[in-house]
């Protein structure tokens, strides 16, 4: 039975190393509450919309304050203007970053 | 039990007698299951506090249109707007964007109020005087600016504006303030050279949650030029981004999903001519069909199950212990200022349970189907 027992004790070991990293995270979690409730509380008072992760466009910075309705429509996921949008490269400066 | 237990013995000794076959499938399979889960612990793990922090949002935005655009909005709209009914507070907004040339990236400017003062999330203090301001940790950092250094802007009129940098945002708050620079409402007002008479928007509170769209179906009727945008509609965007930015990353891994589709419809479709002799064999010595498909069953199990959750645990170290790496390039997109990879670990089970019946389900049938088909066959036969 070497072989059974040694594939149990790899499953074993792989279960509770997920189930410690799932428990981790759910201790992470409550930990960092008390900073989330600041981050709400920074949302609140400072009147926040949108989220800082993509500051390279308007429509990307502030998408829920994309312009969906405007003639010449730019936000997330809309038609490209022209075709050459989808072959033209970023600038250098930001490939090279 | 027992009988089971052998036939898990044998089956652990016909995976190792084609050992490199079965680990190059294993690590295949693992491959894919992290790349997947690392794609879903990702996007759910942002989405999860990004909607959580946009719950505290105000309840109505409220834009002014002109030209088919957005324009700067009369603060005298305050005046009809606290004349509605259920309306709360009502504060207009000043904000804008910057261009710097020097660093290529975009800020975010914003005014700061007395209600702000009392943020906790900084180092230093808000600005309180018209010559200060306090910026985001991605602008601080890109800039080389520490507290009190000076921070230098050009205006529209090519004028330089020289700031004092009284405060810096934390880290950890990076996911909301990373290209801020807050300054004073008199200081933005000159900077953008905006009418003393009106603001980038207005916020609206509604008293009562449940009256918000009557809420803004009636500020629409008082300014037809107006935009209200509801909270929950900024709670959808986030949602859809979310799940359109992972649905774009799972595209790219397409071509590895389709492969790993081919090979288990090629395993389903078929088995090769030693496996269908070693099933009559084990037919001819006495074992039954269900023996046979036990014994199939476990071999897929083996490789499915193994694989499965050595791609979890990569996916989780990946994601949570080295801040996605691999995937922070496709997320991150043109920006030059991204704040720092540090999801917070929300896990949706849910979302394992579907990985787990999308791929392991699959496989495991894969193994057995084939397998049934010789071991209904006559012994005789299928040894030939």
């Amino acid at each position: 039975m070497s072989k059974t027992r040694l594939f149990a004790g790899f499953i074993a070991i792989e279960a509770v190393v997920l189930l410690a990293l799932y428990t981790g995270s759910l201790n992470r979690v409550n930990v960092k509450e008390p900073e989330m409730a600041l981050k709400r509380k920074m949302v609140r008072v400072m009147r926040l919309t949108d989220v800082a992760f993509w500051t390279e466009a308007r429509y990307t910075r502030h998408p829920s304050q994309a312009d969906f309705f405007a003639p010449f429509q730019d936000f997330p996921s809309s038609v490209d203007h022209f075709p050459a949008g989808s072959i033209v490269p970023p600038a250098q400066r930001h490939v090279t970053r | 039990m027992k009988g089971n237990g052998r036939i898990i013995e044998y089956a652990l000794s016909t995976l190792a007698r084609r050992k490199f076959k079965n680990f190059s499938i294993a690590v295949v399979f693992s491959a894919l299951i992290a790349v997947l889960s690392s794609i879903l612990f990702l996007t759910h793990a942002y989405k999860t506090e990004t909607l959580k922090l946009l719950d505290n949002s105000p309840e109505i935005i409220l834009q002014n249109m002109s030209g088919g655009r957005h324009e700067l909005i009369p603060t005298e709209y305050i005046k009809t707007l606290s004349g509605i009914a259920g309306v709360g507070q009502i504060t207009p907004r000043y904000w804008g964007y910057y261009y710097d040339s020097l660093t290529s990236a975009n800020y975010t400017l914003m005014a700061v109020d007395e209600n702000m003062r009392d943020i906790q999330l900084i180092d230093g203090r808000m600005p309180q005087t018209d010559t200060e301001c306090a910026v985001g940790r991605g602008v601080a950092d890109l800039r080389q600016a520490g507290l009190k250094d000076d921070f230098f802007l050009i205006t529209g009129a090519e004028l330089s504006v020289n700031l004092k940098i009284v405060g810096i945002f934390t880290a950890n708050s990076a996911i909301l303030t990373n290209d801020l620079v807050v300054m004073t409402k008199d200081s933005l007002i000159k900077f953008f050279n905006m009418p003393a008479d009106k603001a980038t928007d207005i916020t609206v509170e509604v008293n009562n949650p449940a009256e918000v769209s009557m809420v803004a179906r009636k500020i629409r009727r008082a300014f037809p030029n107006s935009r209200p945008i509801l909270k929950n509609e900024l709670i959808r965007t986030y949602d859809n981004i979310f799940n359109w930015r992972g649905g774009i990353v799972l595209t790219m891994f397409f071509g590895a999903i389709a492969a790993f589709m081919i090979f288990v419809w090629d395993k389903a479709t078929g088995i090769n001519a030693q496996e269908r002799r070693e099933i009559g064999i084990l037919k001819a010595i006495g074992w039954e069909t269900a023996d046979v498909l036990t014994l199939k069953f476990w071999e897929g199990a083996v490789v499915a199950t193994g694989s499965f959750l050595t791609g979890l645990i990569l996916a989780y170290v990946h994601v949570f212990y080295f801040n996605a790496q691999f995937l922070a390039p496709v997320l991150k997109g043109w920006s030059v200022l991204f704040p720092r990879f540090q999801p917070m670990p929300y896990i949706d089970i849910y979302q394992i349970f579907v990985l787990f019946f999308l791929t392991v389900v699959p496989y495991v049938a894969a193994s057995v189907v084939p397998s049934w088909k010789a071991a209904i066959s006559d012994p005789d036969a299928v040894m030939r």
